[in-house]
């Protein structure tokens, strides 16, 4: 059990990383805070519309649209696999609606109906032409954001610009931020209170699948380099964590950013201590800061609850005599009254 | 209490044939043969021969796989129907990757697969992960699925994060723990089926005893509290089943496909019947073919994952029930809609005859193409395609040298039927609900055709048997009706139905 979690060494694990190869040990931090930011962002929005697991169910089944995709243009081009995991993110959507609004089975059933099955087919297909196609099961769970900054760097006009995959999930970054300021308002409206959007003559429908778009975008650019565990769990911890400490969007959005920055700092270097993968260490780290949020968050806290309940039980408890006092003498008077009135 | 006994006689007889097929089961179980070299251990072979030794059942091995996974499918299917109607489908989900880290607990226990200490561990972090579920809805404002999404994600990253660590020791390389990602049922060892076998049973047990139970809290909480039925500790004997057997499905599915397992049997069970208990049935049944297929198929392909094909196994009758169930698939259902839109137009049909004949004063029995395409502002083709539709049906006879339309008996019936409901009901909606006569009409039309007899005769009876409908037109009585069609018609060509209908 000892040589199972090392020692903790303070130089090792925070000092040494930026000092023997802070470049490579930069890019990875950066592709995760950009993957944690876009998939915050966007989790947000699923979390108000109670649709948190939808994302979940997408990112398991962009797999088949990998493979297929792969397959299909055998290479491991990224426009093809692009498109071949829209569709399948798209696919899932519409499987899930369909299930749900043709037949009683409800949305939860339906949601583990659709991305089962899709997952399924993916790893069949993974697994049957195994020689063929350059995907490993166990890569799309815990990605190889490791593998980042070992990539060939893209260049622009002779300047180098950083690991493909960093200049996408960038742009993709910036794609988010630019639709949610563009459409804040009708996102907002939309997410709160669907009869308001309506009479205001924002369509709900194309807000709905123009927000799947995005997730699927997001969630593509993101699946490939840093798994489907670190995407799931960015699309809700953030926002669930954000949540917990204001009511106002605004402040929602900023504190989940702020949350995807913590979690990919300390996370990164969780996974230098212990060994382990760094998607995962990343997740561990948003976790951790989920669980102090609810445990001293002002508003809803664990702790404020507990001291609330002692305040509320005491307040109470006045309230209650009080009450006696009142009630008993509201009692008293009319039937003392009644009595006399025959007089 | 005495309206209770034949529910136990039921009860008691299925209990029998319960106990009765785990007993076979545990047979097998304990009379298959030890040793012998794993599925994937055995050599490239012709795919015929690969099926041919599945069925003969020489390899031991194989028995493993076959008993493991329909035992398995038995269990998750049962245990599944309860958490469909219950909608806590992703509960499962939460559940089945919540357990990993405390698979690898339990192979940190003493640093190899011991089947009982993953169980144990894995049980107890999947029962942390539901409870820590439980926990943040209800103290905080986020919702069930947040919470759930929170808790699977959180799980499962901690699960990764030891088996990587796992992984770097210098023992864990060949640990095969990463095995219980997606699965492989080649991989289940005696040890395993054993204590699949004793879930099995006991899910099995527990469902049988505690049915009624089971039952009104999953379709009616409030009740059950109501009636003193202890629905807490109901919920976590049900999270304790469902941890049981997710562990189980673990080694054979994986972790990421079990939900499905327990989720598609039972949702193609519920769309196929309205009962529980066949419900249980037949998701049993779905799970249990699930899991012979896929160890079928996975042996086919030498060494490919079971839990995919199991899972593919399990949506295809998914999907099959989802187009074909006799009474909520979608493929029914739309046979339904369009006989019904059929039957509507049928009987608009009808009511336009009626109208041109009314119009006329009933002079005259037949009603020509002209006439009829006129009254319903369409072409004379159309009419006539509607006419013959009629003929199908038997409710008209057409005439086509003497262009003539004329009622059968039952046509007509149907005919003062619909015009009858239709006037009935404009006059109740002014009368009753004081909606101006000019504005009741299009909502009769849409009334007339699902208006049953007996709210036809109440309808009739509320109006104090009025005979005239708002724009002053007669209503034909079922009185009318019956008595043109029970007259016989005379032999003469054109002699149909539509006599004169004569009020006040």
């Amino acid at each position: 059990m000892t040589d199972f979690i090392p020692a903790f060494d303070f130089h090792r694990v925070f000092v040494e990383p930026w000092t023997q190869s802070a470049s490579n040990f930069a890019w990875i931090m950066v592709m995760g805070f950009l993957v944690t930011t876009a998939c915050g962002l966007v989790g947000n929005y699923l979390i108000l519309r109670r649709m948190a697991l939808v994302g979940d169910a997408i990112s398991h089944s962009v797999l088949p649209g990998l493979a297929v995709a792969f397959l299909l243009s055998r290479s491991r081009g990224s426009v093809a696999m692009f498109i071949g995991a829209l569709g399948a993110g798209i696919l899932t959507t519409v499987i899930i609606e369909m299930i749900h609004k043709k037949t009683r089975v409800k949305q939860d059933a339906a949601i583990g109906i659709a991305f089962s099955t899709l997952f399924a087919i993916g790893v069949i297909l993974i697994s049957l032409f195994a020689d063929k196609v350059d995907l490993d099961q166990d890569c799309v769970l815990y990605g190889e954001i490791a593998f980042v900054p070992l990539e060939p760097f893209s260049t622009l006009a002779g300047i180098s610009l950083g690991p493909p995959s960093v200049v996408r999930m960038a742009l993709i970054t910036l794609l988010t931020i630019l639709a949610i300021a563009l459409f804040y308002k009708e996102l907002l409206v939309s997410s709160f209170d669907s009869g308001l959007a309506e009479s205001m003559g924002i369509r709900a429908p194309v807000v709905h699948y123009g927000l799947m778009a995005l997730l699927s975008v997001v969630v593509v650019s993101a699946f490939e380099s840093a798994g489907a565990i670190l995407v799931i769990a960015m699309l809700i911890i953030p926002g669930a964590t954000a949540s917990l400490l204001s009511t106002r969007l605004p402040t929602i959005l900023f504190l989940s950013v702020l949350h995807a920055a913590l979690s990919s700092f300390l996370g990164i270097h969780l996974a230098v201590w212990l060994d382990c993968s760094m998607a995962g260490a990343m997740v561990v780290m948003a976790a951790v800061f989920f669980c102090l949020a609810w445990i001293f968050s002002p508003s809803q806290g664990l702790l404020q609850r507990v001291m609330c309940s002692r305040d509320d039980f005491t307040q109470l408890n006045e309230t209650q005599t009080q009450h006696e006092h009142d009630g008993g003498g509201t009692k008293v008077n009319p039937s003392s009254n009644r009595r006399k009135q025959p007089r | 209490m005495k309206s209770h006994s034949p529910f136990t006689i039921h009860h008691s007889r299925r209990r029998l044939s319960y106990v009765m097929v785990t007993a076979l089961l545990f047979l097998g179980v304990w009379l298959s043969p030890v040793h012998a070299a794993k599925i994937g251990e055995i050599s490239e072979t012709h795919i015929g021969e690969q099926a041919l030794r599945f069925f003969t059942f020489q390899d031991a091995a194989l028995c493993y796989a076959l008993i493991g996974s329909v035992l398995l499918g038995i269990t998750c299917g049962l245990l599944g129907s309860f958490i469909v109607v219950r909608r806590m489908a992703l509960m499962g989900d939460a559940l089945s990757h919540a357990v990993l880290p405390g698979v690898a607990l339990g192979f940190l226990w003493n640093m190899n697969k011991d089947p009982v200490a993953i169980f144990v561990g894995a049980t107890l972090v999947g029962l942390l992960g539901s409870a820590t579920v439980g926990l943040i809805t209800n103290t905080t404002r986020l919702k069930e699925d947040s919470a759930i999404g929170m808790v699977l994600a959180a799980f499962f990253a901690v699960g990764i994060c030891m088996i990587t660590m796992i992984q770097h020791l210098p023992t864990g390389n060949k640990s095969g723990v990463d095995k219980f990602l997606f699965g492989q049922a080649a991989a289940i060892s005696e040890g395993d089926v054993r204590l699949m076998a004793i879930v099995t049973v006991l899910t099995i047990l527990i469902i049988v005893v505690f049915y009624k139970e089971f039952l009104v809290t999953s379709f009616d909480a409030g009740f059950a509290r109501a009636a003193g039925f202890p629905t807490r500790l109901i919920h976590h004997a049900m999270m304790l089943l469902l941890a049981f057997a997710v562990v189980i499905s673990l080694q054979a599915v994986g972790v990421v496909l079990v939900s499905a397992m327990l989720i598609t049997p039972a949702a193609a069970a519920y769309l196929l019947t309205d009962r529980m208990h066949r419900m249980l049935w037949l998701s049993a049944f779905f799970g249990m073919a699930a899991g012979a297929l896929g160890a079928f198929f996975s042996f086919l392909g030498n060494n490919l994952p079971t839990g995919p094909f199991m899972v593919l196994a399990c949506s295809t009758v998914f999907g099959l029930a989802f187009l074909f169930a006799p009474r909520h698939g979608a493929f029914s259902r739309w046979l339904r809609q369009r006989s019904r839109s059929a039957r509507v137009q049928r009987e608009n049909t009808l009511k336009s005859l009626y109208h041109v004949l009314e119009a006329r004063d009933f002079h005259g029995e037949s009603v020509s193409f002209h006439e009829l395409a006129e009254q319903r502002h369409e072409t004379v083709e159309d009419a006539r395609n509607q006419a013959i539709q009629l003929q199908h049906h038997q409710l008209t006879t057409l005439h086509d040298e003497t262009d003539a339309i004329l009622f059968t008996p039952d046509g007509w019936q149907r005919a003062c039927a619909i015009v009858r409901n239709h006037r009935l009901w404009e006059l109740y909606l002014t009368n009753a609900a004081h909606i101006p006569a000019d504005h009741v009409h299009e909502d009769a039309e849409k009334i007339e055709h699902v208006l049953g007899e007996e709210v036809v005769l109440q309808l009739e009876k509320r109006l104090q048997y009025a005979n005239k409908d708002p724009h002053g037109r007669p209503i034909p009585s079922l009185h009318d009706a019956r008595q043109e069609a029970s007259a016989t018609p005379a032999s003469g060509e054109l002699v149909g139905y539509g006599k004169k209908i004569d009020h006040d």
